[in-house]
């Protein structure tokens, strides 16, 4: 492999692990701050990829927008399902045994999956980039590089920095970060931890969305997508460590690293060799490389 | 015996009894499924010893069913029938091989992590075999001659399938009875209830859990040797975490910690499934099954907390009050059959 | 008669009984902060030795350390004369070492009996016998009666353990931690939520425990500890301030300051 072909595969790890990272992150936090485990965490992620199929004539009938604009409809109507979706379903989820979560939401997946499949088919999609990002981008002399692979570093980069930046600068940020280690301490102080926890939700599902927004271009949009993240998103916060941002932050490069380069050196082992790195990982550190 | 364990005994020699009468009602259709629904319960039973009795939640035993099958099918020579006397203890050892080795890496981690991990291990088998030629990729394998036992047995008729698998049934449902109330078993159930005490009275605990794991793992590969003959072909959606997640359901569809609950569950979940598949009763919409089965998960895990097993305890506290509740949730080192 | 040493030390030796834990320079670390600092004591069969401090003294995670739950920073911890620093709990716990939670680790869901009977199939477990029914099993079953009838819970075997009143539930924490049949036990506030009768109960079964075993107690109730204990170590911030018999820590000037509020 050439040097500009290496290079093109360095930059395609780093998208696709930054992807991976925004979609972990989302778990992890749900996780991390409300106990629960979330199998259906994937599915927000399908739903965002064919939100951006399905949306994109609607949106340009309606108000005449283009791609930025079924972004931005996606993304309210995903905090919108997000926060109703806490509302009806989720809240009654924290005091429960995590098995019961595991195959609560796992029903949910199942469900999600068929109305999906009622709304707008089984089929497999393709999704087009906007006109400004198509095309390719010299970097230096050595090589091109598609503009719209680097719009979605761009943005998973731009959300993260978000994300740390609510979390340790804001007020909000500080209440979610207390009430995840003291609920009722909170809870005491007058603050409403069940509207926290509501918004810390949709803001996890409407990160997952748009990342499935964002990456439909390049992915393709089918019905196993959401399962095939989810378990990469576990493997993600499992090497991690659940709860830790900045551990799925490594992981999720790592692991983009692994299986990118992997699929291209040794096509026949790629699948396995995530799960190889996570057991050498676990062998190593069984709670995962970082704690919360 | 106390009355309590007496009707459990009569509950279960019942269902077994009923099994073995009911293929002279049975048609074509109506065996296959049930020696079907015969080795998902032997599933489930291997699944109830981590979660019901050791309180493992494992969401990877799909992947033991399916190395138990693959092994059965890979090891058959093409030109002749194998012996099931090494064909069978083959395909156990290789599920147990990997569960231990699973095992051993799993069990360092606890709670959430655990979930994940044997749910992650189960994805690599499955791309072992999805991604690899080893068992001929995607499309599977075919067992064109399926093993004998000498003279005495083969395995071609259905009837014959039927009836060894229910023996396979009966065997394993019995062994674990008997291995809940030994020494061993009583270990298993204190671990479940509180690990560190079990570890200050002086147990060595991973070493209990990792042997869990591992019959467990050589039990689901048993199951495995009795699909791939059954249908004489194997492919990788076999270890596939959709059916990780369904065990998981049938095990608390009946009800965790019974033996029973396993054989119930796997028989409520196989024919709701049945039922929502059926094109008769849901026509066109038949084909988002999934649906109906997913809703029908979350409510009865959210409103049947013990389980169907507990469904009579649950009517009966309703009725006549507390105290009869508290008396069935007694364990006096008998076990839970 | 035992001296004050200023070395947090503790020195019975003239008594010339048997030390069957000892436990030098335990030290516990957590990042910056330091939980146990530099704790030697020794426990002697036919001795109760009470440990007692302020919260966050210490006393947890100096029993923790001694049971083998975490293990010292520093230190060293012999038992029966062996080192086993480096052993694992379930090891210590084979070797003659029993400990009581300060919250109750008993099984509700199983009967008395059971409980203690699981309890004491740790010292006999034939695991491999497996088709051989566990509550027919001679030698835990009479361990178990023992058990029971020595922390006197013998009356209630068949009930389930979760209907226990508390005191009953303490009991059968003490049960279970003889059930093995240790030579040292370590228990951590066996008295906690009881009421009169039952700690008088409890200090009874103490006094006649304390003959055959070593015993650490580690307890907030003063009356009861100053009653039973022959030996005092008081803790705080990690470290140990005075030790010695309960005459010499009621008179030490430095406990008074520092926790019984001056007298």
């Amino acid at each position: 492999m050439d040097l500009a072909s290496f290079l093109i595969q360095c930059l395609n790890s780093l998208q696709y692990g930054l992807l991976l990272f925004l979609v972990a992150s989302g778990l992890t936090l749900i996780f991390g701050i409300m106990g629960v485990i979330n199998l259906a965490h994937g599915s927000f992620y399908m739903i965002g990829a064919y939100m951006a199929y399905a949306l994109a004539p609607i949106v340009g009938s309606a108000f005449g927008g283009g791609f930025f604009a079924t972004l931005f409809v996606g993304l309210v109507l995903s905090v919108v399902l997000g926060y109703v979706l806490e509302w009806v379903f989720y809240s009654y989820l924290y005091e429960r045994e995590h098995l019961q979560q595991v195959l609560m939401t796992y029903g949910l997946i199942l469900v999600f999956e068929e109305i999906r499949s009622l709304l707008v088919g089984d089929d497999v999609h393709g999704v087009q980039p906007p006109d400004i990002l198509t095309g390719t981008i010299a970097l230096g002399d050595v090589m091109t590089y598609p503009v719209y692979r680097l719009f979605i570093s761009g943005v998973c980069i731009a959300l993260a920095l978000g994300m740390y930046w609510v979390f340790s600068r804001t007020r909000m940020g500080m209440m979610i970060r207390a009430g995840a280690s003291n609920r009722e301490m909170v809870q005491s102080l007058g603050i409403d931890i069940q509207f926290l926890y509501r918004v810390v939700f949709a803001a996890g599902v409407a990160i997952a969305v748009l990342a499935g927004m964002v990456a439909a271009p390049v992915s393709s949009v089918y019905p196993g997508m959401g399962n095939s993240v989810l378990i990469i998103c576990f493997v993600v916060v499992v090497i991690g460590g659940i709860g830790s941002i900045r551990g799925a932050l490594l992981a999720a490069l790592l692991i983009g690293f692994v299986d990118t380069l992997g699929k291209v050196l040794l096509p026949q082992a790629a699948g396995v060799l995530v799960y190889v790195l996570m057991a050498l990982i676990l062998l190593w550190k069984p709670d995962g490389l970082f704690k919360a | 015996m106390n009355p309590e364990d007496r009707s459990k005994l009569m509950f279960v020699a019942a269902a077994f009894a009923l099994l073995a009468l009911y293929p002279l009602v049975g048609g074509e259709f109506g065996v296959d499924l049930a020696t079907k629904i015969m080795i998902y319960a032997i599933l489930a039973l291997s699944l109830e010893l981590l979660v019901g009795t050791t309180g493992l939640v494992c969401f990877g035993q799909a992947a033991f069913f399916g190395i138990g099958a693959y092994v059965a099918v890979l090891l058959s020579p093409q030109d002749q029938p194998a012996s099931i006397a090494w064909l069978l203890p083959a395909s156990v050892a290789a599920a147990g091989l990997y569960a231990l080795a699973v095992g051993a890496l799993s069990l360092r981690t606890k709670g959430v992590y655990f979930i994940m991990v044997t749910l992650a291990f189960a994805q690599m088998a499955y791309y072992v075999f999805h991604d690899t030629p080893v068992g001929g990729g995607t499309d599977g394998i075919y067992l064109y001659i399926k093993p004998v036992l000498g003279p005495l047995l083969e395995l071609d008729g259905a009837l014959t399938m039927y009836f060894v698998t229910l023996g396979a049934l009966v065997l394993v449902f019995g062994l674990l009875a008997v291995l809940l109330r030994s020494r061993f078993g009583r270990a298993l159930a204190g671990i479940r209830v509180n690990e560190q005490r079990m570890r200050a009275t002086g147990f060595a605990t991973y070493t209990y859990k990792l042997a869990a794991f591992t019959l467990s793992g050589a039990l689901a590969g048993l199951a495995g040797f009795l699909f791939a003959v059954k249908d004489g072909y194997v492919n990788p959606e076999m270890m596939s975490w959709h059916l990780s997640g369904a065990l998981l359901i049938m095990i608390i569809l009946g009800g965790l910690g019974h033996l029973r609950g396993a054989l119930i569950g796997a028989f409520a979940f196989a024919l709701l499934q049945e039922f929502f598949k059926a094109e008769a009763i849901f026509g066109d919409f038949a084909k988002h099954w999934h649906l109906g089965l997913g809703l029908v998960i979350i409510v009865s895990v959210a409103l049947l907390p013990r389980g169907l097993v507990g469904v009579p305890g649950q009517i009966r506290e309703r009725l006549v009050g507390r105290a009869s509740r508290r008396a069935e949730t007694v364990e006096v080192g008998h076990g839970q059959a | 008669m035992a001296r004050l040493d200023a070395h947090n030390k503790t020195d019975t030796g003239d008594r010339g009984s048997e030390v069957l834990l000892r436990s030098q320079g335990i030290t516990r670390r957590w990042g910056g902060l330091v939980a146990v600092n530099q704790v030697s004591l020794d426990l002697q069969r036919g001795t109760v030795h009470a440990v007692i401090g302020t919260n966050g003294a210490g006393k947890s995670t100096l029993i923790n350390i001694l049971s083998g739950e975490i293990p010292p920073s520093e230190g060293r911890v012999e038992l029966l004369g062996r080192d086993v620093t480096a052993w694992s709990q379930p090891r210590r716990a084979q070797a003659g070492l029993g400990r009581s939670y300060q919250r109750n680790t008993i099984y509700p869901s199983f009967t008395v009996q059971e409980n203690c009977r699981l309890a004491a199939q740790a010292r006999h477990p034939h695991p491999w016998a497996w088709w051989q029914r566990a509550d027919r099993c001679p030698v835990s079953v009479a361990a178990a009666r023992l058990a029971a009838e020595q922390a006197g819970v013998q009356d209630f075997m068949d009930r389930p353990a979760g209907l226990l009143s508390h005191g009953q539930k303490r009991q059968l924490e003490i049960a279970m931690c003889l059930a093995t049949t240790p030579q040292v036990l370590l228990l951590d506030e066996p008295l906690a939520g009881m009421g009169a009768e039952e700690t008088e109960r409890m200090l009874a079964l103490l006094q006649q425990l304390k003959a055959e075993h070593a015993i650490l107690l580690v307890e907030h109730d003063m009356d009861a500890v100053f009653r039973v204990a022959d030996v005092i170590t008081v803790m705080v911030n990690g470290s140990v301030i005075a030790s010695g018999t309960p005459d010499d820590v009621r008179n030490s000037a430095d406990v008074q300051a520092a926790y019984l509020g001056g007298h």
